[in-house]
């Protein structure tokens, strides 16, 4: 396959044509910030965390999507690209109800540790503080839709890692809410397989396991992962 | 079909035309003012006359001037009756005889219908959509044999790109470039769809043209489907146009008995066949990617391009996606050549637009003018000024994408780079006319609330951040935002078009901008003073 040459943060990387800046990236050990993205499912560039400049292309294009190109010069962490993920973080806060202290993710959640990294210290856009459900049917998993930003990582771990297409995506706009089945209770669900591969793949403290309580709902993130290579590779070391 | 039959076609229908033709509107303008009604008068009056021999009543599209619905025209008097009731059907089947009648006249002569040049809407208002002999005898169909028996598929590519068309869905991207892009994929399939979602508030012209002459579209179609070798072909049209939507039914029908459509259309070896899908009326499914989801049977959502539809489109075949209008254009390009059509508009905006006049403005309606046409043209002369001696304040155009042009703008010219000029866009076509009473930040407010519930939800900018620019602007509406808020919204504003995922963001902001930038004034009216103590920084709930 043939390699492509482009730098990054000023840095010369070498890559396959197949790549996305992103993974370009990662192997020449420059992080990019990500949210949606899943290792191990196809990438849908929503939340917009990823976005990178490229000289000589006024859009900001999303690493997780892009793939790379020969000559392109990337800038990944400009000050106006911090803004904006700051502000991403932001109205992601204000969006639904994001109490950290009182949530199971505390301490291990995807968003949190983004608002640290970023700098994202306090909220300057109204809370829009949506009364929204939690549900428990389900006889081992949770999914409390305050704590949900919506990136759909449940959604294709269900359907393209688990191949049950149980969750899906009801509504528009900001009344988009994640569903199972027909917008039935998870535990009336006759497709769910109970593997709780959506609950690995949840970033926040949206879904969760039965039975833990404020802080405790840590995850295997690599575990994904893992069971992707090995299928696709053949390969049981990631 | 081939050419001899399609000149008999002609020959008989025009044959067969009687002394007198009276032209009824049955588009959705006039049908909602009771033209159906009328219709049926004139047909009872016609018979009660004795002048069935002398006098065909026909039902016809879009005859421009809606807002004096039901329209009816006379020919050859060249007369056209407004606001026809079925009551005034006697006196005005009796005109014909003669007889003076005090029915209301519209003057053709008039700058609405003067500074018009039909080329998208020629047959509109002519032709009967319901019968494709109708469209036949006004030479329908003859670009397409002249094209499938006389041309290679470059040639229709190059004919196209020399005409300098560009899209009228909204971006103006150059339709030659588009087509070739498709053809010289080497899939073994491939699609055209006809985008006809049409989604923007006060926009109606892709309806009309589809109610009053559809198979000007599907001709359209088929020649681009050979262009790009393409056999399937979709017309992708909102469940809120049923009308539009019986009428692509009939046409298409039609046009599979007569042979132009299917398994060797005009006896050549191309096939070619079209489906309707009907969307649910989401804006966002106007949008190329997300229409090609919900045609594939998904959730109407935009996904990130590249790849663009051209090289994978829908289910991953290379797709050539086009507008109504965009498909309109072609046949008469086709028949008349590039160069005929490149001779109209200005230097890079080529041909003319259909704009859907409405607001505050004494003739609403559709009107078709040469790109380049000044807006004062369309607006005060065309349009007549605001009604009741009122002011113009702006014009909107391009709707929930694009912005307000303020009065004092009215001098430019109507094409693709001036409107991106002054920060608004040339859109599909539709065009608001405002008032002195118009409040900017009000309208601001409205399109804003639009973006936000048609929003899909996937990416975050446009998904919470339309919802937040809504909250501030309406916390100006109410007299409660101070300066800092507007710095917040000017901010998002920034934010959301540079970092949204696809169109529907991308531009949400954009009537924020443009009122910003021409009537910055009405905002600071609305604004309180800033307190003096900076705000506390925490937030009202504590995240960590
Ligand atoms: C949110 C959104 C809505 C759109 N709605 C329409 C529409 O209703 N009709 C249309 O023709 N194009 C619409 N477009 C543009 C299409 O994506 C596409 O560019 C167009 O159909 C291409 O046709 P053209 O090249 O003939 O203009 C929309 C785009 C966006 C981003
Ligand atoms: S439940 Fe979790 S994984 Fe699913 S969309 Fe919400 S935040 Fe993402
Ligand atoms: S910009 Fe808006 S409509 Fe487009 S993908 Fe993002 S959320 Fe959906
Ligand atoms: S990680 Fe790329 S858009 Fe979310």
């Amino acid at each position: 396959m043939a390699a492509k040459t482009l730098t990054i943060d000023g840095q010369m990387v070498g890559a396959a044509e197949d790549q996305t800046i992103l993974e370009a990236a990662r192997d020449a050990g420059i992080h990019i910030p990500t949210l949606c993205h899943l290792e191990g499912v196809q990438d849908v560039g929503a939340c917009r965390l990823c976005l990178v400049e490229v000289t000589g292309i006024n859009k900001l294009l999303p690493a997780c999507v892009t793939k790379v190109t020969e000559g392109w010069e990337v800038r990944t962490s400009s000050e106006r690209l911090q803004r904006y993920r700051r502000m991403v973080l932001e109205l992601l806060f204000a969006e639904r109800n994001h109490v950290c202290a009182v949530c199971v993710a505390n301490g291990h959640c995807e968003l949190q540790n983004l608002a640290v990294s970023l700098g994202m210290d306090h909220v300057r856009f109204d809370y829009q503080h949506p009364r929204l459900d939690v549900d428990l049917s389900h006889r081992l998993f949770g999914m409390d839709h305050n704590r949900c930003v919506l990136c759909t990582r449940c959604v294709r771990t269900c359907w393209y890692i688990e191949g049950a297409g149980t969750l899906n995506v009801a509504g528009r706009g900001e009344k988009s809410k994640i569903i199972t089945d027909l917008n039935a209770p998870w535990g009336d669900s006759t497709t769910c397989t109970s593997c709780g591969k959506c609950v690995m793949a949840c970033p926040t403290g949206a879904l969760f396991y039965r039975g833990v309580t404020v802080a405790e709902m840590e995850r295997d993130r690599g575990h994904l992962e893992y069971i992707v290579t090995a299928r696709e590779k053949k390969q049981w070391i990631v | 079909m081939v050419l001899e039959e399609l000149v008999q076609i002609k020959e008989q229908e025009l044959a067969s035309r009687k002394k007198f033709t009276l032209r009824c509107c049955l588009a959705a303008g006039c049908v909602s003012s009771n033209a159906q009604a009328v219709k049926d008068a004139l047909d009872r009056a016609v018979k009660e006359a004795g002048l069935e021999k002398e006098v065909e009543v026909r039902g016809v599209g879009c005859m421009r001037l809606c807002c004096e619905g039901p329209l009816v025209a006379v020919d050859p008097a060249e007369v056209l009756f407004e606001k026809v009731a079925p009551a005034d059907c006697d006196a005005l089947v009796a005109t014909l005889k003669g007889v003076p009648s005090q029915l209301k006249r519209g003057d053709l002569t008039a700058p609405f219908f003067k500074h018009q040049l039909s080329i998208v809407l020629e047959n509109c208002g002519l032709v009967d959509p319901d019968r494709i002999e109708s469209y036949i005898a006004a030479d329908g169909y003859l670009a397409l044999r002249n094209v499938l028996r006389e041309m290679t598929p470059q040639e229709v590519v190059q004919l196209v790109t020399r005409s300098g068309l560009r899209g009228r869905g909204g971006a103006g991207y150059p339709t030659g470039l588009k087509w070739a892009t498709v053809a010289k994929t080497t899939s073994s399939r491939k699609f055209v769809i006809c985008n006809a979602d049409e989604g923007d508030p006060g926009a109606f012209m892709d309806r009309s043209v589809l109610e009053s002459d559809p198979h000007r579209v599907i001709e359209g179609m088929i020649i681009a489907a050979y262009a790009v070798g393409a056999d399937q072909g979709f017309i992708y049209v909102r469940a809120e146009y049923p009308l539009a939507i019986q009428r692509l039914q009939t046409a298409i029908r039609q046009a599979k008995q007569y042979g132009l459509l299917g398994s060797g259309v005009f006896e050549s070896p191309f096939n070619f066949n079209i489906e309707i899908r009907i969307g649910a009326g989401a804006f966002v499914c106007g949008e190329e990617t997300a229409l090609m989801a919900s045609i594939e049977g998904r959730r109407g959502q935009p996904r990130p391009r590249p790849p663009f539809p051209a090289e994978s489109g829908l289910w991953g075949h290379p797709t050539l996606i086009n507008n109504v209008e965009t498909f309109a254009n072609i046949p008469p390009i086709a028949l008349k050549g590039a160069e005929w059509f490149a001779g109209i508009g200005t230097e890079r905006s080529k041909g003319t637009k259909v704009f859907a006049l409405a607001g505050k403005i004494t003739n609403t309606g559709l009107i078709e003018v040469p790109m380049g046409t000044p807006l004062r043209t369309i607006v005060e002369e065309m349009g007549g000024g605001a009604p009741e001696g009122g002011q113009i304040k702006a014009v909107q155009t391009g709707g929930p994408s694009g912005g307000c042009i303020p009065a004092s703008q009215l001098d430019t010219p109507v094409d693709y780079e001036s409107l991106a000029k002054l920060g608004s866009i040339m859109g599909s076509g539709g065009m608001i006319v405002m008032d002195q009473t118009t409040n900017m930040v009000d309208v601001a407010r409205f399109f804003m609330e639009f973006c936000m519930d048609e929003s899909c939800g996937k990416c975050v900018p446009c998904r919470a951040g339309t919802v937040q620019m809504h909250h501030l602007l309406r916390k100006v509406m109410d007299r409660k935002a101070t300066s800092r808020d507007l710095a917040k919204l000017e901010e998002l504003c920034d934010m959301v078009k540079n970092t949204s995922l696809c169109g529907l963001g991308q531009t949400a902001p954009n009537p924020v901008l443009s009122t910003l930038r021409y009537f910055r004034n009405e905002y600071l009216e609305l604004l309180q003073p800033a307190p003096k103590q900076p705000a506390a920084v925490a937030p009202a709930t504590g995240i960590f």
